[in-house]
């Protein structure tokens, strides 16, 4: 059984059908890769997994998502206990500004009610180290998190996601606006992370799929205003040097997207 | 839009010269001169009527303030008495603003909530709708309605309260509108990052969002109580004016500072007229002192952040 099936999801924004009939299986502790042209739906996908797509005023989704087996959208499963367990990294750096670093890291726990200074801490750190940044942080966590780079900041956006200890971690082209520099150091993070996480990663950035990706999907949406559709999924290797799909094998040797 | 109207240098290219202007032709020159001094103009001219108050109030106010005049009321003064003060003013309108600050800044609050986090559709909609008619409710209907409703209508007497609930009439709008805005400068990106924690909605609003706008927030609340701080038309409808010392806002007349200024500027008695100004001063310097005190809040709060 894979960590996470998706069957025959569709998602819309109001009346606009986003992505149309995905089903797809992710395996636990393993990085997979969505890739795709712009508004193909990878990014809607994504969101559909951590139920974070329903939060945007008209959207609404179709199907079935099961994490180890049980439907993350039954009726009496709540969003944000589904959330905890999928943690979510964005395109943009989004530390919480009027926080310091260790509150940025602690926030998912104090919020939802650890109260325990001890505990706390302990989380801090490891998560900051699981993340790459304890090193560079460690002497200034009361510092506001807006005076790190904009790497650091991914990372300790990173280190926040950790902190509440979830079994998928999505990351929704964490590198995008990132300098060469902070991507490698978080595409090996990715690498890393896949020990203990399932990693899901959207990527506009073919090269960053081949390195870090175990298996990659391929979306494709025929035109402007189609829903976006999964293509082709495989091993990464698969994908990259024998695609099956005419389309896939366009999409990577660079003749459209 | 205009660069062609500036060749570039056939030798060496375009090149932004030095001292900005450098290598502008005449015509542009003069065009830039020209915009900058009407400018310059225009701003002198906006500035001007806030100088000459200001200057005004403070040269007439600054020699009939006193030590005296703060601390007295004007109980068993007559109409020639040089003596008298603007005690009991200063603590009518301290106790008005404060109930309606009390009353208006949580409900404003949970307004703007309301409009900007939690309704959606047509409800939302209709609320923000009747909250901009509410801004342009004449200050003296809100005293108007507040006398026939609670003065006259539930037999409840002129009182500082009566005067406290006319002003958060007037305070409402300019709350939630302020609170509105400053909710939706805060970038959804924010929220997302606190959903995505598993962090609950009530939660994301009260411990991220609130938080990420309090200092635009406190600015907007300060400066809404100094503009309610200086009505005067309401008042004469609900707290009427009281010469003597009352330091209960719930029963009888009370007086303050806009009213007291009314009725001593009213007077054709120099004395009385340098009362109205030192009473003029004093609500100008309460009103700076609040300004003062959301600018110190707002830049305390900025302290963690950018």
């Amino acid at each position: 059984m894979e960590h996470i099936e998706v069957s025959n999801v569709n998602a819309y924004f109001g009346a606009f059908k986003a992505i149309s009939d995905i089903s797809l299986g992710i395996s636990q502790k393993h990085v997979t890769a969505l890739i795709g042209p712009s508004g193909c739906g990878k990014s809607t996908f994504l969101r559909t997994l951590n139920r974070l797509h329903e939060v945007i005023p008209g959207a609404r989704m179709e199907g079935t998502i099961l994490l180890n087996g049980k439907d993350i959208y039954a009726p009496d499963r709540s969003p944000t206990e589904v959330r905890r367990t999928i943690g979510m990294v964005f395109q943009r750096p989004n530390p919480f500004p009027t926080m310091s670093i260790r509150d940025n890291v602690a926030a998912g726990l104090k919020l939802n009610g650890t109260r325990k200074r001890s505990e706390l801490d302990e989380v801090v750190e490891s998560s900051l180290r699981r993340a790459g940044l304890w090193d560079e942080v460690s002497g200034r966590l009361d510092a506001p998190a807006a005076g790190l780079s904009g790497g650091q900041q991914q990372r300790l956006c990173i280190a926040r996601a950790i902190a509440v200890d979830p079994d998928v971690l999505l990351m929704d082209e964490p590198c995008s606006a990132l300098d060469p520099i902070s991507t490698l150091t978080i595409e090996q993070l990715m690498v890393e992370l896949k020990d203990e996480y399932t990693v899901v990663v959207v990527t506009h950035n073919m090269q960053q799929a081949a390195r870090v990706s175990d298996v990659t999907a391929f979306f494709n949406v025929e035109a402007q205003g189609q829903p976006g559709r999964l293509v082709e999924v495989g091993a990464t290797g698969d994908i990259f040097t024998n695609p099956k799909d005419e389309r896939t094998e366009a999409y990577i040797t660079g003749r459209f997207g | 839009m205009t660069l062609a109207s500036t060749p570039p240098d056939s030798k060496n290219g375009y090149r932004p010269a030095a001292s900005g202007l450098g290598r502008l032709s005449n015509r542009r020159r003069a065009t830039n001169g020209l915009a900058c001094a009407l400018l310059a103009l225009s701003l002198i001219l906006a500035l001007l009527p806030l100088v000459a108050v200001l200057t005004y109030t403070v040269r007439r106010g600054a020699g009939a303030i006193n030590f005296s005049f703060l601390t007295h009321s004007m109980k068993g003064i007559g109409p020639l008495d040089a003596n008298g003060g603007a005690y009991h003013a200063v603590i009518g309108t301290l106790q008005q603003v404060g109930i309606a600050a009390i009353l208006t800044i949580p409900l404003g609050l949970a307004v703007a909530i309301y409009i900007v986090e939690v309704g959606h559709g047509r409800l939302a909609a209709t609320v923000r709708f009747f909250v901009d008619v509410m801004t342009g409710i004449p200050s003296v209907v809100a005293g108007l309605f507040i006398f026939t409703f609670w003065v006259v209508g539930l037999n409840q007497g002129f009182s500082g309260l009566a005067a406290g609930l006319a002003l958060s009439i007037l305070m409402l709008p300019i709350v939630v509108r302020s609170i509105e805005e400053m909710l939706r400068l805060v970038p959804d990106e924010l929220r997302e990052a606190s959903y995505a924690l598993g962090i609950p909605k009530w939660r994301t609003v009260v411990s991220i969002v609130l938080p990420s706008a309090a200092s635009g927030i406190t600015t907007g609340v300060v400066l809404a109580i100094a503009r309610v701080t200086g009505e005067t038309a309401p008042l004469l409808l609900t707290a009427f004016g009281y010469d003597a010392i009352r330091t209960s806002p719930l029963e009888g007349a009370q007086s303050s500072l806009p009213l007291y200024v009314f009725s001593q500027a009213g007077s054709s008695f120099d004395v009385a007229i340098n009362r109205a100004w030192a009473a003029a001063l004093t609500l100008i310097v309460i009103v700076l002192l609040l300004t003062a005190l959301a600018r110190l809040l707002s830049r305390r709060n900025r302290l963690v952040g950018n």
